[in-house]
């Protein structure tokens, strides 16, 4: 329960970041500790006191396949992280660019759109 | 086989090929994209009066493997994805000859397109999600295309507001998990209704619904996630903006919602939660339409006006589902439910059609003069009659003036609105659609009417492949109007009995 | 970029080749063991970037040019969708065509196996190419950039 609450005070943290901080590459920063919150969250859905890694090797006895965590949210992450790192490594080109034209990182300066 | 998958693998197979043959042969993007979009689009309009298929993916029967699903509310959507991917494209052949870099343009727009299809099929949350994120990536990069200044700072916010929603999106499907025990979304229909079927929903549950609004709600850019849309539109090339506006933020947005609102967590039930849940979506669908018209009156760039103009109908299309929503959820008839919904439906498909038609007419005035700057222009009826006639059709279609389509959804929505039982939000609505006439008769007095001035001296009409989707679209517009009873029962009203009937979709997943 | 110190080119020069292997592995034994093809194209990623990290981006391109690396990336991609439709002999997309064999033996996934080197190839190269564009901006000043755009 506590994993949980846990789980959602670092996703508020990201949130905090990604609002109140000036420079644009902490903002991404907030953005990617919001990702590995919610990563976070998917593994420990599957938790299972007293679980074992869901890996059936040729020694594995039957009686063991009740104790495996739950698989499934391990591949929902792998997804996740693997979509995490695109838009990341999309994101970083898009700062090195605003960077190329407006020489500063800071966001109060480079926001020109309004209205 | 059926060919529900093919709406993916095609344009997957055309967004890989292009790169690779355009290390060699620089025209691979033009020739592939249209053929696949051509190939598409015919595809999804011989779906029309099809039967509700189901696909499943490797074999695995769902709910073990992941289940595509195509019913009348899936081919609605992929109508309106795939007939105007093929009219952006042939746009762009002609208008993104001043860009650079072509083969990787039409690379991510088949990206975006194989992505929204996937949305749109998909019958498993988290293969919801993963198309979403595709199609969201590839818009991401598509908004920042030409690298100006503008449009970097445009897509950056964008994209980290649309990473946001994300985020809010993947919490929820994990807690939808965690609840029910399964990512199909007839089984996790099936559990919540015999669950919590009459009563209070789990909390979790609410605070997965309340995250789902969040997420699709900024896809859908409603007030308050709006804020990325008026700055991303205007600054996407003019066919990007147009797809962005007329299909991406109704497929990713008020279609995601609606599938998961009105099939996972269910209106048919009577819980107090989802009369929560309907209410947030009135609140939500009330604001934009204020915000969206009220922002627009005061614009002088088209493109921004079109933007938020865009916000407001977007307003239009979730006030009939979410008043659907509200009746059904308090236990009213299911009739005038059903006309809400339609109304809603009605309206998507119309917004679709007029609004990139419009976008894709600001990038013909684009091409033409160089300027989307409304005091800069005057008098392009004159120099440019084929544009000029489609926007003004446009125009009188988006503000509700009879007989055009435009009219016949708005008229439905308010008066099912009235119906359900809250006059006063139909007035506020009312109001709003004469605000809407009042700032495109400013588009029509202020470019297209008048003495000829300032950069329209040098406007000559633009080419046949860009004025013959221009034409396509201002035809379906008054053809939507006048001629419903014709394909209204084709293709409207199965997409509404698909909404309707929660227990018909997991019977059809399930078997 | 000039590259790094004589200590760092002399152990990436000894290294590469074996987190080269060391990713294959992952890659090929994905079924059985935690990795497979998004982890294992990262390891081998993580070999050319090092190469380009310590000598410079010339080096790096020497040992896999551009165009081989923009072809590697479409191709493991177009691998992976071919490998999808060959299910379509069976009736659904992405059935299992390939055999199944023994468990616990290498050749034991049926359509894990491919699609786990298509994946590898794709993820390597998309990852190796990110790097190559990052590293095409310098760092300047704001001055020089004026300087620049008034010449």
């Amino acid at each position: 329960m506590t994993v949980y609450f846990l789980c959602m005070v670092l996703l508020t943290l990201g949130l905090y970041c990604l609002v109140a901080k000036k420079n644009i590459v902490k903002k991404i920063l907030g953005v990617v500790i919001m990702d590995y919150a919610v990563n976070l969250y998917l593994i420990t859905i599957g938790y299972k006191h007293n679980g074992v890694a869901p890996i059936i090797e040729k020694a594995t006895p039957t009686a063991m396949l009740e104790r495996f965590v739950d698989p499934l949210p391990q591949a929902l992450v792998l997804t996740s992280i693997v979509i995490g790192l695109g838009v990341l490594s999309l994101m970083v080109s898009m700062v090195i660019r605003l960077y190329e034209k407006h020489g500063t990182f800071d966001m109060s300066q480079i926001s020109k759109l309004r209205g | 086989m059926n060919s529900i998958p093919l709406f993916v693998a095609i344009p997957l197979g055309a967004a890989f090929l292009i790169p690779l043959l355009g290390l060699w042969w620089k025209k691979s993007g033009e020739v592939f994209a249209t053929l696949s979009t051509f190939a598409l689009a015919v595809m999804a309009l011989m779906a029309i009066g099809a039967p509700a298929m189901v696909h499943h993916m490797g074999g695995w029967t769902a709910p073990l493997g992941i289940a595509l699903v195509s019913d009348g509310l899936t081919v609605l959507l992929l109508i309106a994805v795939n007939v105007i991917a093929f009219l952006c494209t042939l746009f762009s052949l002609k208008y993104m000859t001043a860009y650079t870099g072509l083969p990787k343009y039409y690379s991510l727009f088949m990206l975006m397109v194989a992505g929204m299809n996937g949305v749109v099929v998909s019958g498993d949350l988290f293969n919801l999600f993963v198309f979403l994120e595709i199609a969201s990536v590839a818009s991401y990069a598509l908004v920042a295309f030409g690298v100006e200044a503008d449009e970097l700072e445009a897509g950056f916010k964008y994209m980290i507001l649309g990473s946001v929603a994300s985020v809010m999106i993947l919490f929820a499907v994990g807690t939808v998990y965690a609840v029910t025990g399964t990512l199909n979304m007839a089984d996790a229909a099936r559990e919540i209704a015999t669950r919590f079927g009459g009563t209070e929903m789990n909390p979790a549950l609410l605070l997965a619904a309340a995250f789902f609004m969040m997420g699709f709600g900024l896809k859908a850019a409603l007030v308050p996630f709006h804020a990325w849309l008026p700055d991303a539109h205007p600054s996407a090339p003019a066919p990007i903006s147009a797809m962005l506006s007329g299909v991406v933020i109704k497929s990713l947005g008020v279609y995601a919602m609606c599938r998961v609102m009105f099939h996972v967590f269910g209106f048919a039930s009577t819980s107090p939660s989802s009369v929560i849940i309907a209410n947030a979506m009135i609140w939500f669908s009330l604001l934009s339409i204020v915000v969206g018209g009220l922002m627009a009156v005061g614009q002088w760039d088209f493109k921004r006006l079109l933007a938020y103009s865009s916000i407001g109908q977007i307003g239009y299309v979730t006030l009939g589902l979410g008043v659907g929503a509200r009746v059904l959820a308090t236990g009213g008839t299911r009739s005038l439910a059903a006309l809400a919904i339609l109304g809603g439906l009605f309206h998507l498909i119309n917004h679709a059609a007029f609004k990139s038609l419009l976008f894709l007419s600001s990038g013909a005035i684009q091409h033409a003069t160089g300027t989307r700057d409304m005091k800069m222009l005057s008098g392009l009826g004159q120099r440019m009659p084929i544009t000029a006639a489609t926007t003004n059709l446009a125009a009188l279609s988006i503000s509700g003036v009879p007989p055009f389509s435009g009219f016949w959804s708005k008229l439905i929505i308010i008066v099912a609105t009235v119906k359900a039982g809250h006059p006063a939000v139909a007035a506020v609505a009312i109001v709003m659609a004469f605000v809407t006439l009042v700032y495109y008769v400013k588009v029509q007095r202020e470019m297209l009417f008048g003495p000829v001035r300032g950069c329209a001296e040098n406007a000559h009409e633009v080419s046949a492949a860009m004025y013959v989707p221009l034409i396509i679209l201002a035809i379906v517009c008054v053809g939507f109007g006048l001629l419903y009873p014709v394909w209204g029962n084709q293709i409207l009203e199965p997409a509404r009995d698909a909404l309707l009937n929660g227990a018909e979709y997991i019977k059809l997943v399930l078997g | 970029m000039k590259g790094m110190t004589l200590i760092v080119k002399t152990i990436t020069d000894f290294v590469a080749a074996f987190i080269v292997v060391f990713g294959a592995y992952i890659v090929l034994y994905g079924h059985l063991t935690p990795g497979g093809g998004f982890a294992g194209g990262v390891i081998i990623a993580c070999a050319f970037i090092l190469v380009m990290l310590a000598h410079g981006k010339e080096q790096a391109f020497a040992r896999l040019p551009e165009k081989a690396a923009h072809a590697l990336d479409s191709g493991g991609a177009l691998a992976f969708l071919i490998i999808g439709w060959l299910g379509v002999s069976g009736g659904f997309f992405f059935l299992n065509v390939f055999g199944r064999g023994e468990m616990f033996r290498l050749l034991s996934s049926g359509m894990i196996f491919p699609l786990n080197i298509a994946i590898a190839f794709k993820v390597g190269s998309s990852l190796f190419l990110v790097f190559a564009a990052l590293a095409m901006f310098r760092r300047r000043s704001f001055r020089s950039m004026i300087e620049e755009e008034l010449s």
